[in-house]
């Protein structure tokens, strides 16, 4: 087997390091001008008490259907993971020590840490990480990761390694074990419950009502030593945008996950509260059905790409908190963001040209919408149709109602609005909702260049050659796949300055990657 | 008296009725809204495969007719089943917030009734002053407002930096009652003041209806103070339709209040079957929509069990 560890971005950097240098970086950049620096070590103590928009009553203990904030916050809080994005976006050890692979990338060795406690007393073994991944596979799963974990055909235990055997190679495979839904729970029997609320991560739960709020007390035995700072955690759901708000400034809450872009500016300005904005992978999105005329003609797609004004997008819709999309999903902190690739900009000549190209003279679409595919997604679309009648095309916005909107509109009409949260890797992205033939394939795009580059790309260790092919792909999807991508939206949170902030905060998802229990402490 | 023995036990057996017809009509309503359980709950999500071995786990792909024939069963027999979406009994769901909802209600009536009576009483002793249109104007301005409206404005007045209520009604754990009673003292106010309107205006209305008749001009006659004209002579004979705008009232308090439930971040029945209906969880809404339903039959038969009792004539039958 040769080992993996040599590339950077698989580099196993150690948990302590990298808190180290966080630590004397902080120190250094916040030495006052007189010279006293003005934020020591992290302190212990104090209870975090975090507001979220999204919880609801029909949330579950089970991990395959965590799909609002509130659990994936809880998931974080409670749980570890074998692997662990860290907040500059690498991949850094968690439960598992280390992991090597075979040279196809195909057979994965996973060395799992030892003397790890649950909450519960429990010790960790290999057979949990091995339950805890099965859970999510076969026939009778109704997980939402079991197509992340598909490619498994084989996991077994060897002491406290675990062995996985992928159908497939796969160089990023072990990205996909931070996966928020893939927690490393106890097993009975080669079995989790999935009710369980244990855990072996920084807290465990005292209470949690699905919808309504939970809360943690400090794991003591947790493996990670100093870790947590903060002694206890309340988490609470607060759905409307205005009471979330009051909250942090009357001070029932120190932190808010979700700010409403339209007030961000006057929340900012309020006495003690700090705007926390974040540039990640999330981005929204208005995918073409590419097998639905007129759609399935390349020079239409293309004329719609030209005929948006990307920029009056992040001004007005996102009030400036995003970046510019360039028609892809990959991120432009992500390992291999394409920056030879131009930023498409509005041109109303350029989607003449497409148009004629077509055939067209000029061209008459509808495009379905609400709110549930993104905040602001109306708006976005009646933007869109002002720019695009610039060029000729007449773009009639169909308001659909929020309720049902990802089964009956998403993937149903031919052009409709999305949004991801984004993948860490350009693979599981691409994989995820590019490749042909896949469940979440939202353009029904099919382009053989590209899937026969997605394949070879995945088990290539080469680390140039994949630079090459991941932006060749980008390319690719920007010119001739079915989706309009014009922005990427920040996470904007809110938090009172008595709680410190760390210099670097996680991109990979909303507060601090979920983390910023473990992460974060009071001043 | 036994005929209002009678009344009783045959409202109760139309009250049941009632709710078996409502219990249909919200299945069938549900089952009309596109989209099920199985595809709402897994969302952006699902794929084909999650979305049928979900619904074979949980029986979503038997026919309807023969989901609600085994609902029914069950709950014939006292179980009103679990959430489809986290295996939770039903009962327990609905029992925790049932007793948040009660709480909120009582203690907004125990502001709103007693007040709208005396607001009403003294406009209608004070009829045409200014008092009765200050009263008048301020109890309508109220209730045009949307609640949530109403809600920010006394978050703004009374909440927020430096503000002597919390604008979170949320508690974890057991409050004292005290502690209940300083938290959801600004949700009780909103509802306070959007259903004191109401009863305060019909109240009013009543009382006023009556001051024409012959009886109420005899006593004036005979030099009796109008205050004591109006509330011992005028209000008994009143009080049947102000009962049944009290109990409409109430009811309302008991199931319309989720606007304030979300402003104030409170935990009651209302968010519940906003979520539930929202991911289609059958159980859940059909055992909420019940206890909606039987909050309305029950206060209205206690109302008119009370306007009867109110009236002698209806009560000493010929």
């Amino acid at each position: 087997m040769s080992s993996l560890k040599g590339s950077p971005a698989l580099a196993g950097v150690s948990r302590r390091g990298v808190l180290k240098g966080a630590t004397a970086l902080g120190t250094a950049a916040l030495v006052t001008p007189w010279g006293t620096p003005l934020r020591a070590q992290p302190k212990h103590g104090g209870t975090l008490r975090v507001g979220m928009a999204h919880g609801s009553t029909t949330d579950a203990m089970d991990p395959g259907s965590w799909e609002a904030d509130f659990m994936i916050f809880q998931a974080h809080t409670r749980n570890n993971y074998l692997t662990e994005i860290a907040t500059d976006g690498s991949l850094v050890p968690e439960l598992a020590e280390s992991w090597e692979a075979s040279p196809d990338a195909r057979v994965w060795t996973f060395n799992v840490r030892e003397g790890v406690d649950y909450h519960s007393g429990h010790r960790l073994v290999a057979e949990d990480v091995i339950a805890s991944i099965d859970h999510h596979r076969g026939e009778d799963s109704t997980s939402a990761a079991k197509p992340i974990v598909e490619d498994i055909v084989d996991m077994k235990a060897d002491g406290m390694n675990v062995i996985i055997t992928l159908a497939n190679g796969n160089a990023d495979f072990p990205f996909v074990l931070s996966d928020y839904h893939l927690p490393i729970l106890p097993a009975k029997d080669g079995k989790i419950d999935p009710e369980t609320r244990d855990g072996c991560g920084p807290f465990r739960i005292v209470d949690l009502e699905f919808g309504v709020g939970a809360r943690y007390e400090r794991h003591d035995g947790y493996w990670k030593s100093g870790l947590p700072y903060i002694d206890a955690i309340e988490q609470f759901v607060i759905h409307d945008d205005a009471a979330r708000q009051n909250a942090l400034i009357s001070g029932e809450v120190n932190y808010i996950d979700t700010v409403d872009l339209n007030t961000v500016s006057l929340l900012g300005r309020a006495a003690g509260i700090e705007i926390l904005s974040v540039t990640g992978t999330q981005h929204y999105g208005l995918p073409m059905d590419t097998r639905a005329a007129p759609f399935d003609d390349v020079n239409v797609r293309q004329a719609l790409k030209y005929a948006i004004n990307r920029q009056q997008l992040v001004d007005t819709i996102l009030n400036g908190y995003g970046s510019l999309g360039n028609d892809h999903p990959i991120g432009p902190g992500q390992r291999f963001f394409n920056t030879d690739l131009p930023q498409k900009e509005l041109d109303p000549d350029k989607s003449k040209f497409h148009l004629k190209q077509a055939g067209l003279d000029s061209l008459s679409v509808d495009i379905h919408l609400a709110d549930a595919a993104f905040a602001g997604a109306i708006d976005a679309g009646v933007l869109f149709s002002e720019s695009a009648a610039s060029a000729g095309i007449s773009l009639n916005v169909v308001r659909e109602p929020n309720d049902g909107y990802w089964s009956n509109v998403w993937m149903q009409k031919p052009f409709v609005g999305t949004y991801w949260g984004g993948r860490p890797t350009e693979d599981w992205m691409f994989a995820t909702a590019y490749a042909d033939g896949v469940p979440w394939n939202e353009t029904y795009w099919s382009h053989d260049r590209f899937n026969e580059l997605l394949v070879s790309a995945r088990s290539e260790l080469d680390e140039n050659l994949r630079r090459e092919m991941y932006f060749e792909m980008q390319q690719l999807v920007s010119d001739e796949g079915g989706i309009i991508i014009p922005m990427f939206a920040a996470y904007v949170g809110a938090y009172s300055d008595t709680l410190v902030k760390p210099d670097q905060v996680a991109s990979n998802w909303r507060n601090d990657g979920h983390r910023i229990g473990e992460r974060w402490w009071f001043a | 008296m036994s005929h209002i023995v009678n009344m009783i036990l045959k409202r109760i057996a139309l009250g049941i009725l009632t709710l078996f017809v409502v219990s249909l009509i919200i299945f069938l309503a549900t089952e009309l809204l596109p989209g099920n359980f199985a595809q709402e709950i897994l969302g952006q999500s699902a794929t084909p495969e999650t979305v049928a071995a979900l619904r074979r786990q949980l029986g979503l792909d038997q026919p309807m007719h023969v989901r609600y024939a085994i609902w029914l069963t069950d709950v014939l027999r006292g179980d009103f089943g679990e959430s489809l979406a986290n295996g939770m009994a039903v009962s327990e769901l609905i029992g925790r917030r049932l007793g948040n909802t009660l709480y909120l209600a009582l203690y907004a009536a125990a502001i709103a009734v007693p007040l709208s009576l005396a607001l009403g009483i003294l406009a209608a002793l004070l009829r045409n002053s200014f008092f009765d249109r200050f009263a008048n104007a301020s109890a309508l301005t109220s209730i045009s407002f949307p609640e949530f409206f109403v809600a920010y404005i006394l978050i703004f007045l009374l909440a927020g930096a430096g503000g002597a209520f919390p604008s979170m009604a949320n508690f974890r754990g057991d409050p004292s009652f005290g502690e209940f009673l300083y938290r959801a003292f600004l949700p009780a106010l909103t509802l306070t003041l959007v259903v004191t309107a109401h009863m305060m205006r019909m109240t009013r209305a009543a009382i006023i209806n009556l001051l024409a008749s012959p009886y109420i001009e005899m006593a004036h006659l005979k030099g009796m103070n109008p205050m004591r004209v109006i509330v011992k002579h005028a209000l008994p004979n009143a009080l049947a339709p102000i009962i049944n705008v009290i109990a409409l009232n109430l009811a309302y308090l008991i199931t319309g209040v989720v606007v304030v439930e979300v402003v104030f971040v409170y935990p009651g029945l209302g968010q519940l079957m906003v979520d539930s209906v929202a991911a289609r969880d059958m159980p859940v809404v059909q055992g909420v929509a019940l206890v909606f339903a039987a909050a309305y039959v029950f206060l209205n038969l206690a109302a008119d069990v009370l306007a009867t009792l109110s009236n002698p004539r209806l009560v000493h039958g010929r």
